[in-house]
C-alpha cells in the first residue's frame, strides 16, 4: 500500500518537473524562465526525494533523503534571487509586454 | 506569420516527444514496476534535454545560468530515482554532494553576471 502512494508521489514530482522545464523552454523572457522552471522544479525533486523516503522508511537512505529536502528546500530560491538581481543589474531587458518592473524604479529612486 | 509557425512547430515537437514517451514500452500488468521505472528516466532524460537547449541557444547568459542550475537540480532527482530500483545507500549521497556543488556554481555565477554589464 504505502509504495503505491511513493509512486503517485514521483509521478507528481516528475509531472512538475516536466513543466518546469516546458516553461524553461518556451516562455518569452528570462524572468519568466526563471519564475516557472525554479518553483517547478524544485517542488518537483522535494516530491520525488519525499517518495524515496516513503520507499526506504527510517534508514540511512530516508534520513538522508529527507536532509536532501531540507537542504534543496533552503537553497534554491537564495540562487533563483541571485540570479534575477544579477540579471537584472546586467542590463537584460525585460520582454516588450510585461507592464511593471518595480525594481528599476528603486533604483531610480535611491 | 513566420514567428506563430514556429511556435505551432516546437509545440508539436514537444508532444510528439511526450506521446513516444508516455507509449513507447508497451503496458503490460505483470511487471509494471519495472516499465513505470523506465518511463521514470525517460521523462527525466527529456527535461534534461530541454535543458540543453536552452543552454546551447540562450540569447544572453543568464538563461544558460538558469539552466546550469535546473539542470543541478534534476540531476539530484536523477540520483534519488537510481536509489529505488538499486536499494544502494550512496546514491543519495551523490545527489547531496551534488545539491551543495551545485549551490555554491550557481552563486559564483550571479556574482559574475552581476559585475559583468553587459548590453543585451
Amino acid at each position: 500500500m504505502i509504495e503505491i502512494i511513493a509512486y503517485i508521489f514521483i509521478v507528481v514530482g516528475l509531472m512538475f518537473d516536466l513543466f518546469g522545464c516546458i516553461g524553461l523552454v518556451r516562455l518569452p523572457d528570462v524572468y519568466n524562465r526563471l519564475q516557472a522552471s525554479t518553483k517547478c522544479v524544485t517542488l518537483g525533486t522535494c516530491s520525488i526525494l519525499f517518495g524515496l523516503f516513503l520507499f526506504r522508511g527510517f534508514t540511512a537512505t530516508g534520513i538522508k533523503a529527507l536532509l536532501c529536502i531540507v537542504f534543496i528546500m533552503l537553497t534554491a530560491p537564495v540562487s533563483a534571487h541571485a540570479i534575477a538581481r544579477g540579471a537584472h543589474i546586467s542590463g537584460v531587458r525585460l520582454w516588450d509586454k510585461s507592464v511593471c518592473d518595480k525594481y528599476e524604479e528603486d533604483k531610480n529612486k535611491l | 506569420m513566420n514567428r506563430r509557425l514556429r511556435w505551432l512547430l516546437g509545440l508539436l515537437i514537444i508532444i510528439a516527444l511526450l506521446v513516444g514517451i508516455i507509449f513507447y514500452p508497451p503496458a503490460s500488468m505483470l511487471e509494471w514496476q519495472s516499465i513505470s521505472l523506465m518511463r521514470f528516466f525517460f521523462i527525466l532524460s527529456l527535461c534534461c534535454v530541454f535543458c540543453l537547449y536552452r543552454i546551447m541557444r540562450g540569447p544572453t547568459p543568464a538563461d544558460r545560468v538558469v539552466a546550469i542550475d535546473i539542470l543541478g537540480i534534476l540531476i539530484v532527482g536523477f540520483c534519488a530515482v537510481l536509489g529505488i530500483p538499486t536499494g544502494r545507500p550512496w546514491y543519495i549521497d551523490i545527489g547531496i554532494a551534488w545539491a551543495l556543488q551545485s549551490f555554491i556554481g550557481t552563486i559564483a555565477l550571479a556574482k559574475y553576471l552581476e559585475g559583468k554589464g553587459f548590453e543585451e
